[in-house]
């Protein structure tokens, strides 16, 4: 036998990935129906897909939608502005970046999120504590991206500015950003996803927001098809976010 | 003979222009904090002088009821890291060592990665309690994910040489796991590990502040109920501390700087 018969047609991995996870489903609906699995624990995942309409519609999930993503928005607008200034200023004056980047590095790996009733005290129960924790927990990564990015910039292209007398904002703006663009955006991009989910874990932990609050208040009332429903909901909110953001980071790059 | 004359470097000065700005930051920080918090015009105790956070960081220090909450939460991110880490070991080596596996469940595990986690919690409590079990299950699900990818990710950066040796010693599967893949992935382990440590830390936490009676969680929860602004600050600090040093820790362990620099 040939090595190419071998080797699988492509759309087989992907057909054995969804089939797993529907046998998967199926053995679950088979388990809980047998008694094996707890149904106060484990609800039927007919029960979880049907419930998806009631969720939509009695829980405004819309709505909740538009207002998380109202917040993801605002976030991600403050740390792209922010983010980039402080990168582009840390790269313009080295002194900074050599005193501040391990900083900026260990705030990366600082558990912020904790820091929630802080941020509780300081703007209430409210939209701006969601989008202030979301903006300072994805701000590390814009900023290293930025300064990373307008560090790699290719001597030759910084020369030509050179030789075309360009002023430092002009050598700014047409060689070391569009240059820097594609990782800046991968900062941004980091940013962004961590800004998604600490706007949903907020939401969650404090009661208030979005979609976050959905799956807080289905599980405070037990719904459990509504909750496993609302969990549902969410995960493909965040993988539909991260594919677009992906697909984005790859057309940028080509 | 010739005389071998070695140099021993010189010395850094330790007030370098970056040790200073560094020392102005601090300083300036400390500054504008104090002055916001006696100028009066924030609500009294929500920011506190910083001789009140000074002290109440020595009180909470001084307690045991701090240390015993620290091994509570210590206990629960480490069986959550052990959990959590032996199956993403094992996940991310058979992802990584079968290209068809790969392609049909790798996917999964990468877009599933970055959703917030702690939106499970409702599920944990209802599967294992509301006691130590759920906030241990939150760390093992934060942690699988980052540890399973960069397994996977390793596996695939193996020198083919290495694998091709152990298959000409027809060394079975466990012998090529145990006597190649792993010892070839220790960087990649132990990076997953740091990644899934900082995720399972954060887990375990947020668990706790959302609903239990003990661990460093619950402190900064009781300390935000209590309106005891210092001591908010003072767990906070040390939480942040502790993280930032642990992750650090591990980090040069993995003596990542070497491999960048490489």
């Amino acid at each position: 036998m040939s090595a190419a018969r071998l080797i699988a047609p492509h759309w087989l991995p992907p057909l054995v990935g969804i089939g797993s996870g529907v046998l998967f489903l199926a053995a679950i609906e088979l388990l809980v129906r047998a008694g094996a699995i707890n149904r106060f624990i484990v609800p039927l995942p007919s029960e979880v897909a049907a419930s998806f309409p009631r969720v939509i519609t009695e829980e405004d999930i819309l709505h909740r939608f538009a207002q998380t993503a109202w917040e993801c928005f605002a976030a991600s607008f403050l740390l792209t502005g922010f983010g980039v200034a402080l990168g582009a200023l840390m790269h313009r004056v080295r002194l900074i970046r050599l005193a501040c980047e391990t900083w900026v590095a260990a705030f990366a790996s600082a558990p912020l999120v904790l820091a929630y009733p802080l941020f509780l005290v300081l703007f209430g129960r409210s939209t701006m504590t969601i989008i202030m924790l979301a903006f300072l927990s994805g701000l590390p990564p814009v900023v290293l991206k930025t300064v990373e990015g307008l560090a790699a910039t290719r001597r030759v292209l910084i020369n030509v500015g050179r030789s075309f007398k360009l002023t430092p904002a002009q050598q700014f703006w047409k060689i070391l950003f569009p240059s820097a663009l594609p990782t800046i955006f991968v900062g941004i991009r980091l940013g962004m996803i961590f800004a998604l989910i600490n706007v949903v874990a907020v939401e969650f932990l404090i009661n208030f927001g979005g979609l976050g609050q959905v799956i807080n208040e289905l599980a405070e009332r037990y719904d459990l098809p509504g909750t496993y429903a609302a969990i549902s909901f969410v995960m493909l909110v965040s993988i539909v976010f991260f594919i677009v953001t992906e697909r984005a980071e790859r057309w940028l790059r080509s | 003979m010739a005389e071998i004359v070695t140099r021993a470097p010189a010395a850094k000065p330790w007030f370098s222009g970056v040790t200073l700005l560094r020392a102005a930051i601090v300083l300036f920080a400390l500054v504008v904090w104090q002055i916001m918090a006696v100028s009066g015009l924030f609500y009294r105790g929500v920011v506190p002088s910083l001789p009140a956070i000074g002290a109440a960081l020595m009180k909470l220090l001084s307690t045991g009821d701090f240390y015993w909450n620290l091994w509570v939460t210590a206990e629960e991110i480490a069986i959550g890291l052990a959990i959590g880490g032996v199956c993403g070991v094992v996940a991310g080596l058979v992802i990584g060592g079968n290209r068809f596996i790969a392609q049909a469940f790798e996917p999964y595990l990468y877009y599933l990665g970055p959703t917030p986690k702690i939106v499970f919690f409702p599920v944990m409590i209802m599967w294992f309690g509301v006691g130590g079990g759920s906030k241990i299950a939150m760390g093992a699900v934060s942690c699988f994910f980052p540890i399973a990818l960069s397994v996977a990710a390793g596996m695939r950066q193996i020198d083919p040489v290495l694998i091709r040796v152990g298959e000409s010693f027809r060394a079975k599967p466990w012998q090529m796991a145990t006597k190649i893949y792993l010892p070839a992935m220790r960087h990649p382990i132990v990076n997953g590990l740091r990644l899934g440590l900082g995720v399972a830390l954060i887990g375990t936490l947020l668990a706790e502040t959302k609903l239990s009676n003990r661990g460093l969680g619950f402190l900064v929860i009781q300390a935000y109920n209590n309106f005891n602004m210092p001591l908010l600050y003072a767990i906070l600090v040390v939480l942040f501390v502790l993280a930032i040093g642990v992750n650090t820790l591990v980090a040069r362990f993995a003596r990542l700087d070497e491999i960048k620099q490489k």
